[in-house]
């Protein structure tokens, strides 16, 4: 693998980043390059194509690639309960303040296939939180949003989420919220009376509300310093003094353009409340 | 020229890095003139003491990596555990929460082969002892772009497995013990 390849390499990952933007609007052109790089590549190797201007050739004249794209370019990885101890912090740091509120909006930003904002529900249910409470559900996947409103996980996973769900401080058996069969487990339909479920890019789009509580758990992480800017930029707009954001146990607002906008509320699990900055 | 492009060092190590690296990192000057790359697999619990742990042992700064933390020479950077890291260029690293790779989370390959693309022929890597084989295919793509190999001799390391494979991937890779390790560094910060 010479220099000269991998010049080549990163401009064919541009082109193709632009032929994306331009057919189907989905914009990962301020992405860290980094990941991209590593996915494109998988992506190349896993769909046949001898380059990757071979795979932008496809992408731009075979409409059915473009879901294949995105499964390569989103990562979607994510547990129930995923970093018990951050759950446990809502529950016992952040539920007292929300407490107060009439009603509340909460903001699940890149909420892949669901885990995060099935475990926010349950929470706010054994808090009795949950009927005064409208959740947002987005994401850019479409794949991945209909897998979150199904809300059907494979069996095997069950045993870590039972667990992380106990270590978060669980006041239920999580067994309460879901049904077994073909190796699936189908969590209730219930869950779901306060979820809207909607399609929205932190990178295109505008905020949509004000909310209470925004979760943006290891989403950011996949962008550029200049696109977590602006993605950060819409939680300020969308979060009125006091209200809360949550990120990822390795992500921080710490060298944001928007610092001043949040102070740490919970250090150690990354949650901020926002100031009146 | 930014204060670190003369190179980096990226040290990929598994069972047994603690007395590895405690063999290697307290050593180096405190005005060594590259940023150091750790990546130890660590359980994926979320506090891992090994930035603290190194910290207080070393003459250089040693911190667990945040997503897009700024790099600079003379600073050491551990791989949180639950994530990859990922060089992003010669001033940041980013974190991912891709799928393990070889089981790992972080993945020695995923931090060496985004190094190897980040600082090319400027990268030093080095593979410690450890029980699997992660490490080998990054070691290689370091040698691909021109850099510096350098792999435990097998034979002093708590375990084989890991530069038993790296040598075999990389057989350009320089055998070397700690001790000569550690003065191999501390000549390429000059």
């Amino acid at each position: 693998m010479t220099d000269t390849f991998n010049k080549v390499e990163d401009i064919e990952i541009r082109l193709l980043l632009d032929a994306l933007y331009h057919r189907y609007h989905y914009d990962f052109r301020n992405y860290a390059m980094s990941s991209i790089r590593r996915r494109l590549r998988q992506a190349k190797e896993h769909l046949n194509c001898a380059t990757i201007s071979a795979m932008q050739e496809r992408l731009l004249h075979d409409r059915d690639m473009l879901p294949q794209m995105l499964r390569y370019l989103t990562v979607q990885v994510s547990e129930m309960f995923r970093d018990p101890s951050y759950f446990l912090a809502i529950r016992e740091k952040v539920v007292p303040h929300l407490r107060t509120y009439p009603s509340l909006k909460v903001w699940v930003a890149g909420c892949s296939n669901g885990e995060e904002l099935y475990s926010l529900v349950i929470l706010f249910r054994e808090e009795g939180l949950e009927d005064r409470t409208l959740f947002y559900a987005t994401d850019i996947n479409p794949e991945a949003l209909s897998q979150a409103q199904a809300g059907v996980y494979d069996l095997e996973r069950v045993r870590l989420f039972t667990e992380n769900h106990r270590l978060a401080g669980g006041k239920t058996s999580l067994s309460d919220y879901y049904q077994t069969g073909y190796n699936r487990c189908v969590l209730d339909k219930s869950l779901r009376r306060n979820v809207v479920f909607s399609d929205h890019s932190l990178v295109t789009d505008q905020v949509f509300g004000e909310m209470h509580f925004v979760s943006c758990r290891n989403v950011m992480i996949y962008f550029d310093r200049t696109l977590q800017d602006r993605a950060v930029g819409l939680f300020k707009d969308a979060l009125p003094r006091n209200a809360f954001l949550g990120l990822g146990a390795k992500e921080t607002l710490r060298f944001s353009d928007h610092a001043a906008a949040f102070r740490d509320f919970i250090r150690d699990e990354k949650i901020y409340q926002r100031t009146s900055a | 020229m930014t204060p670190t492009s003369q190179g980096a060092v990226i040290i990929g190590a598994s069972a047994g890095a603690l007395e590895a690296l405690s063999l290697i990192l307290p050593a180096l000057p405190a005005d060594f003139a590259r940023p150091i790359y750790v990546i130890v697999h660590v359980p994926p619990d979320k506090h891992s003491m090994l930035a603290d742990i190194f910290a207080a042992k070393c003459k250089l700064q040693a911190i667990e990596v945040t997503d897009k933390e700024p790099v600079t020479a003379g600073v050491i950077y551990f791989a949180p555990p639950n994530y990859h890291m990922l060089i992003e260029d010669e001033t940041h690293i980013a974190l991912s929460n891709e799928e393990e790779v070889l089981f790992s989370r972080p993945s020695i390959d995923v931090s060496f082969e985004s190094a190897a693309e980040v600082w090319g022929s400027r990268l030093t890597g080095i593979i410690l002892t450890g029980a699997n084989h992660d490490g080998a295919a990054g070691l290689k793509a370091i040698a691909a772009v021109g850099g510096t190999t350098i792999v435990q001799d097998p034979v002093t390391a708590y375990a084989k497995a890991m530069p038993e494979a790296a040598v075999a991937a990389c057989p350009q890779a320089r055998v070397l013990s700690l001790p000569d390790i550690s003065s191999v560094l501390q000549g390429i910060s000059l």
